[in-house]
C-alpha cells in the first residue's frame, strides 16, 4: 500500500503544482483559470466524443512514453523519439502507397515497416553509444533534424501528388486502412460513432504497454537491460553484455516510437503528412517521467496529456486570451517539477538513516 | 547556366558572419556552462526567450535597447531556473534543458495571443527600430575574451576545475555551487543576446520557433570545437557558411536544400563517433556535485 501511495504522490504533486503555475500564467494573460480548466476537462471527459478524442490523442503519447521509458530503464535518454516516429510514419506510408495487394498482406507489412524503420533510427544512436561511446542525447537530437530533412525531401520531390499545395505524400491504398473503433466494437454489439478517429492504433498501444511490462520484468533481456540502467559497471562485472543491452534498448525504443506511425498513417490520415507530429516525441519524455517509466503510469499520464490536447483545441475557440499553447507550457512545467523531485523533499518524513 | 561566382563571392563572407553571429554567442554561452560541468541543452529555449522578450519589449516601447535589456533579463531568469533545478535540486540536466526548450515553444505563442492578438509573432518593427550591428562585434570579441578568461585568469582556472574535478576544486577552497551558478547565468546572458540578435537585429519581429534549431547547432559547434573557444568559433563560422550557401542556392541550383541543412548534424555525429579527432568533454559534465559532509 505504501508503495502505491509513494508511486502516486510525487506525480500528483507535480501535476497539481504545474496546474497552479499554469493558473498564475492564465491570470497573467488575463483570463479566469477556473473557467479555463473547466473548459479543458469538460471538453476532454464530458462526453463520449470527448473521451474518445482524448484516447485518440493519448495513443501516440502512450507509444512515445513507452519509447522514452524503455531507454530510461537502461540509463539512456532518448530525445529522438520525434525523429524515429517521423521516419516510421513515412515508411508505413511508403509501403501503403507502393504495395497494392490484399489487406491481409499490406497491413502487416505497413506495420512492420513502421516498427523496423523506427527501430533502425533508434538503433543507430544505440550502436554509436555502444561502439564509440558517443552520447545518445546529442546523437538523437541530431537525428531528429536529419529525419525531418530526409522525409521532407522524399515527400517534396518524389511522392507528392502533382499540384498538391500541401507537403504530403499521395494516399495509401484503401486496403491498408486499419479499422476504426466502430468497426472493432460493432461485432461486440456496441454502437460507436463511425466518424470518431479512435482506431486499432489505440488497441496496439495498450498491447504495447503489456508487452513492455512483460519484457522488462519477466524476461532475461529485460532484466539485463534494467541492470545496466541501475549500474552499468556492476552489470558488466556480473557478466551482462552492456553494449548489447544498450543497442537492444534503443532499437526497442525506436520501434515503440514507430507505433505512432501506425495510428497516424494507417488509422487516421491515410498518407504521410509533413509536420503531423505535434511534438509527440518530446511529450513522450513528460509522459515517461510522470508515469515513472512504468507502463501503467505511462498509460495514465498519456491520457492526462491527451485530455490536455483535446482541451487545448477548445480553449483556442472559447478564449480570446489563452491559446492551446497553454498545453505545451503545462507539459514543460510538469517535466520541471517531476525532474526536481527534491523540490518536494520538505514533505518527506525525516530520513532515519538507513533504507526504511 | 549559373556561375560558381553567383554562389561564392565576397558578399558570401558578409552573410556567413551575420548568420554565424547568433551561433557564436550561444555556443560561447554554452561553453561557460559546460566547462563548469552543467550540460546546457536549454540554449535553444533561452534563445527563444531572449528573441521573444526582445521583440515584444522593442515593439511596445519602440526602443531596441530596452528590448535588448529585457531579453538579457529574460535569459538570466531562464538560466536561473536551469541552474536552480540542476544545482540545488540535482535534477537531470538534459531533462531540465529539454523542459525549458519545450516551455519556450509555448510561452511566446501564449503571450503573443494575449498581448498582440497574434498566433505566435510580435508586431513588425520599423527598420530604424532594429538593433545596430554591434552584437556582431561583441560575438567576435567575446571569443578572444573567453579564451583569455578561461586560460589566463583565476576565474577561468576555477571554472575549468569545477567542471573537471569538483572534489579537487572543493578541497582547494573553491565554492563549486557558486561557480556553477555564475557559469550558467553567463550562458543565459549570451544565449539570450543571440536570440535578441535574431529577432531585433537580423529581423524585425519574433516569429514562432524562429530559432529553428540554432540552439542545437550552437551545441553541435561546441562539441565540434571540443569546448575550446577558438575551435568553437571556427565550427560556428563553418555552420554559418553552410547556411549562407544553402540560402543562396535556393531556387538557383537544383540541389535539395534539405541536404545542405543536414550537414552540421551529420558532421557532429561523425565527430562524436571519433572519426575526426577525439572529443574531450569536461570530465564532470552532467554530474551534480554533492558536498561531502564529515
Amino acid at each position: 500500500m505504501q508503495r502505491i501511495v509513494d508511486a502516486l504522490l510525487f506525480p500528483l504533486l507535480a501535476v497539481v503544482s504545474a496546474f497552479l503555475v499554469g493558473a498564475v500564467i492564465v491570470l497573467l494573460v488575463g483570463d479566469n483559470p477556473i473557467r479555463v480548466y473547466e473548459i479543458f476537462f469538460a471538453s476532454a471527459f464530458g462526453t463520449v466524443d470527448g473521451i474518445s478524442y482524448t484516447l485518440f490523442y493519448a495513443t501516440p503519447l502512450i507509444c512515445t512514453g513507452l519509447a522514452v521509458a524503455i531507454a530510461f530503464r537502461c540509463g539512456l535518454l532518448n530525445i529522438g523519439a520525434e525523429g524515429q516516429l517521423i521516419i516510421a510514419a513515412f515508411a508505413a506510408a511508403w509501403v501503403g502507397f507502393t504495395l497494392d495487394t490484399s489487406k491481409w498482406l499490406v497491413i502487416p507489412l505497413c506495420m512492420i515497416a513502421a516498427i523496423v524503420a523506427g527501430g533502425i533510427w533508434g538503433g543507430i544512436p544505440g550502436l554509436l553509444k555502444a561502439r564509440f561511446g558517443s552520447h545518445e542525447v546529442i546523437n538523437t537530437i541530431m537525428m531528429n533534424f536529419i529525419a525531418v530533412g530526409i522525409v521532407s525531401y522524399f515527400t517534396q520531390y518524389y511522392y507528392r501528388l502533382p499540384g498538391d499545395p500541401i507537403l504530403q505524400t499521395k494516399p495509401i491504398v484503401e486496403q491498408a486502412h486499419i479499422p476504426r473503433m466502430n468497426a472493432i466494437l460493432a461485432p461486440l454489439g456496441i454502437d460507436f460513432p463511425a466518424w470518431l478517429p479512435l482506431n486499432l492504433g489505440f488497441v496496439i498501444a495498450i498491447i504495447a504497454c503489456v508487452v513492455v511490462y512483460v519484457f522488462l520484468w519477466k524476461t532475461k533481456w529485460g532484466y539485463e537491460l534494467r541492470a545496466v540502467g541501475v549500474n552499468p559497471s556492476a552489470a558488466e562485472y556480473g557478466g551482462i553484455n552492456v553494449s548489447r543491452s544498450i543497442v537492444i534498448a534503443m532499437c526497442l525504443s525506436g520501434a515503440l516510437a514507430g507505433l505512432v506511425g501506425i495510428n497516424e498513417v494507417l488509422g487516421y490520415r491515410y498518407r504521410y503528412y509533413d509536420g503531423f507530429s505535434a511534438g509527440y516525441g518530446f511529450t513522450g519524455i513528460a509522459v515517461a517521467l510522470l508515469g515513472r517509466n512504468h507502463p501503467l503510469g505511462i498509460f495514465l499520464a498519456a491520457i492526462l496529456f491527451g485530455s490536455l490536447v483535446r482541451g487545448g483545441l477548445f480553449i483556442n475557440i472559447f478564449s480570446d486570451r489563452v491559446s492551446k499553447d497553454l498545453v505545451v507550457v503545462l507539459q514543460a512545467i510538469i517535466i520541471l517539477f517531476v525532474a526536481c523531485e527534491a523540490f518536494f523533499s520538505f514533505l518527506q518524513k525525516p530520513s532515519t538513516g538507513g533504507k526504511s | 547556366m549559373i556561375n560558381a561566382t553567383d554562389i561564392i563571392n565576397l558578399s558570401l563572407i558578409g552573410s556567413t558572419i551575420r548568420l554565424a553571429t547568433p551561433l557564436i554567442l550561444a555556443a560561447i554561452g554554452g561553453l561557460y556552462s559546460e566547462r563548469a560541468g552543467i550540460i546546457n541543452i536549454a540554449l535553444e529555449g533561452i534563445m527563444l526567450s531572449g528573441a521573444f522578450t526582445g521583440a515584444a519589449i522593442a515593439a511596445k516601447t519602440g526602443s531596441p535597447w530596452l528590448g535588448l535589456i529585457a531579453a538579457l533579463l529574460a535569459g538570466l531568469a531562464v538560466a536561473l531556473v536551469h541552474a536552480v533545478a540542476c544545482i540545488k535540486y540535482r535534477a537531470d540536466q538534459v531533462v531540465i534543458g529539454t523542459a525549458i526548450n519545450i516551455l519556450f515553444l509555448g510561452v511566446p505563442a501564449l503571450f503573443s495571443k494575449a498581448f498582440f492578438g497574434s498566433s505566435g509573432s510580435t508586431p513588425q518593427l520599423e527598420i530604424e527600430q532594429r538593433l545596430p550591428n554591434f552584437l556582431i562585434y561583441i560575438a567576435f570579441l567575446i571569443v578572444p575574451f573567453t579564451y583569455f578568461v578561461l586560460f589566463y585568469t583565476r576565474f577561468g582556472l576555477r571554472l575549468r576545475m569545477v567542471g573537471e574535478s569538483p572534489e579537487a576544486a572543493d578541497t582547494g577552497g573553491v565554492n563549486v555551487e557558486k561557480m556553477r551558478y555564475m557559469a550558467v547565468l553567463i550562458s543565459g546572458l549570451l544565449a539570450a543576446a543571440a536570440g535578441a540578435y535574431l529577432a531585433i537585429g537580423q529581423n524585425s519581429l519574433f516569429t514562432r520557433n524562429m530559432t529553428a534549431g540554432r540552439g542545437y547547432i550552437a551545441l553541435a559547434a561546441l562539441i565540434l570545437g571540443n569546448w575550446h573557444p577558438v575551435k568553437t568559433l571556427l565550427a560556428c563560422l563553418f555552420f554559418g557558411l553552410a547556411e549562407a550557401i544553402s540560402i543562396r542556392m535556393q531556387g538557383v541550383v537544383d540541389i535539395p536544400n534539405q541536404f545542405i541543412q543536414m550537414v552540421p548534424y551529420i558532421l557532429t555525429m561523425i565527430v562524436l563517433a571519433g572519426f575526426i579527432g577525439r572529443v574531450h568533454p569536461p570530465k564532470a559534465i552532467g554530474q551534480p556535485y554533492v558536498k561531502e559532509r564529515r
